[in-house]
């Protein structure tokens, strides 16, 4: 799924360089990811491979976000409602009894892409600012679902009892296979994400993105289009819920709050939108600053903030595109 | 005179008090260039937005091909074939340029839930690209990023992309606006050997375009037709040398 340049004229034929030069983030990512479990065995340090399982699973919904955000400007500050949504599906059905993920898994992603269909149809009809808002209250309307859910826990959340289990195998009790199935996940997720980049659907929507009038004078109605993508990114971050739920056996409403948003958003501009490997290294740079940071002060947040900041104002194109002037690519604009 | 492509009747638009389309009728026959011209302010861009469903008229209709297309949004009447190029350059400024027509080829092909493969790979899409590209004369250009073309690079790129949707109208809003000497008379060129396979609502103040291309000029003047005939016939007109021709100089 490389992303090449058009091949219709000489001139842009790309250089074999520079295509390498689009791939080689995505590949060493992936390549990290898929040696960390020999890793943390290596270094006898159990913790580490739980820490990159939750990496993973931010990265997810990151990726998942980056759809919209990257490559359709849409500024959807209540993700983490889906996340929750995705959680919690695996939560209830286990509370009732269904541990079978051929069953809770696509419970969990079409309720999130249900709740995705009827809350994007009527937050698309909205610009800038006022999606902003209006994602967020939707998110905060769930949120505050979950907490009146007295028979699910309400405010204090849900404890899992069991793992979800696959044909009756309860294959996420062993933390290696836990490790690897994430891990395709995240793969698929990303691959998914790619295709669809890469694709007619993929450039209404980068294209509806830098002008929408342009694409109504060609015939070209974003909208349907734009619900669409929100759909299939809703989706993908309850899988991320899911798997969620999975690692921590419990779901509580602060999976959607408003701060969890927050969080996927920054870790997508701070490892660089609209480039879907910059989400999984900024869902990873994200958790490892917390991690150092909390160990420092309690206030960690006061000094990510600054961080923040800085990413933003100066480093345009977050984590990725300082990569890539490091390892002397060049600098695209 | 039967059966024209493009019928306006009685249309009107106002914005506040300022009467910008008033009562305006006129038919726009196939096959024609019909040039409209009129000072700056009179009201053209407006009735061109009118048009292909950018405005809402207040009242009065529009029939294209046929068809009472007044209620239609802008994506539908494209799609029933009404091109149009903006006066302020409308382009999509960090795809290619290949990849900005690649895009109107793509829309005049049928909906665009496709995921699976890749556009770049695409030569249905990108063959017919190319081909209009050359056709502006801006092929060779086809791999720069379309937001760091020249100013008349820009304006043939959008006529390359109005004629990727293979409309049966186009309407060109100024399609010479800010270019040279040289470009502008690239362009009548362009649009000369166009004007064969092309009925077209030409918006242009420069004249010397206007009248090496236009079959007949309707006159624009405080958002009224004041004359529509054969360019010759508007040349000797008394009221337009008034209204306009005489403000030139
Ligand atoms: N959206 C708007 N709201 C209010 N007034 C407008 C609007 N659009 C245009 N006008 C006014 O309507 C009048 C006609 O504008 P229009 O752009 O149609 O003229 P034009 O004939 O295209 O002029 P030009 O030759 O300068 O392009 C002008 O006085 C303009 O200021
Ligand atoms: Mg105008």
């Amino acid at each position: 799924m490389a992303k090449t340049a058009s091949p219709a004229t000489p001139s842009t034929a790309p250089r074999p360089s520079r295509i390498l030069e689009g791939t080689w983030i995505p590949l060493v990512v992936f390549a990290i990811l898929a040696v960390m479990p020999a890793v943390s065995v290596a270094l006898d340090d159990s913790f580490l491979t739980l820490f990159v399982i939750r990496v993973m699973i931010f990265a997810i919904a990151a990726v998942s976000l980056d759809l919209i955000l990257g490559y359709g400007a849409l500024i959807s500050f209540g993700h983490a409602a889906f996340l929750g949504i995705g959680a919690y599906g695996i939560g209830i059905l286990s509370a009732e009894g269904t541990d079978e993920g051929l069953i809770a898994v696509p419970v969990a992603l079409v309720a999130a892409g249900l709740f995705a269909l009827v809350t994007g149809a009527i937050s698309l009809k909205t610009r800038g600012v006022y999606f902003i808002m209006i994602t967020l209250a939707f998110a905060q309307m769930a949120y505050y679902t979950t907490t009146s859910l007295s028979a699910y826990g309400g405010d204090d959340g849900l404890t899992i009892w069991s793992r979800t289990e696959f044909l009756g195998h309860a294959i996420l009790d062993d933390r290696t296979t836990f490790y690897y199935v994430t891990f395709a996940c995240l793969l698929g997720a990303y691959l998914l994400c790619r295709m669809i980049v890469a694709s007619r659907f993929g450039r209404v929507l980068t294209g509806a993105k830098q002008s929408e009038v342009r694409l109504q004078a060609v015939g070209i109605d974003p909208y349907g289009y734009r619900l669409v993508a929100y759909v299939i990114s809703a989706m993908l971050c309850a899988l991320a819920g899911v798997l969620l739920a999975n690692q921590t056996e419990f779901v509580s409403p602060a999976y959607m709050g408003w701060h969890r948003s927050g969080d996927l958003i920054v870790m997508v501009v701070l490892g660089g939108m609209g480039t879907l490997h910059g989400a999984i290294i900024g869902a990873a740079a994200y958790l490892v600053l917390e991690e150092v940071l909390q160990d420092f002060t309690e206030h960690w947040r006061l000094i990510f903030g600054p961080i923040l900041v800085l990413v933003v104002l100066f480093g345009h194109g977050g984590i990725v595109r300082l990569l890539s002037i490091l390892s002397g690519g060049r600098n695209r604009g | 005179m039967a059966d024209p492509i493009l019928r306006l009747e009685r249309l009107s638009k106002h914005f506040g008090a300022l009467r910008v389309t008033n009562e305006l009728s006129l038919d726009v026959e196939r096959g024609e260039v019909h040039a409209i011209i009129g000072p700056n302010g009179a009201g053209k861009t407006t009735l061109i937005s009118q048009i292909s469903g950018a405005l809402a008229p207040d009242h009065g209709s529009i029939v294209f091909d046929g068809r009472d297309v007044t209620g239609l949004s802008m994506a539908q009447r494209a799609r029933a074939g009404l091109a149009r190029s903006f006066q302020i350059t409308t382009i999509l400024p960090n795809f290619t340029v290949l990849d900005n027509v690649a895009l109107a080829v793509q829309a005049r092909q049928g909906h665009s839930f496709r995921f699976v493969r890749a556009v770049n790979r695409d030569r249905s899409l990108t063959d017919a690209a190319a081909a209009h590209l050359e056709t502006v004369g801006l092929l060779e250009r086809a791999g720069t990023r379309a937001g760091s073309l020249s100013h008349g690079e820009k304006r043939s790129l959008e006529l390359a992309i109005a004629l990727a949707t293979r409309p049966k109208l186009l309407l060109l809003d100024e399609p010479m606006a800010g270019t040279g000497r040289e470009e502008t008379e690239r362009l009548v060129a362009v649009l000369k050997r166009l004007a064969s396979d092309y009925t077209m609502i030409l918006v242009e103040h420069d004249m010397d375009a206007v009248f090496a291309l236009a079959d007949r000029i309707s006159v624009l003047v405080y958002g009224e037709v004041i004359a529509t005939g054969a360019p010759e016939a508007i040349r000797e007109n008394q009221k337009v040398r008034q209204a306009y021709l005489g403000e030139e100089a």
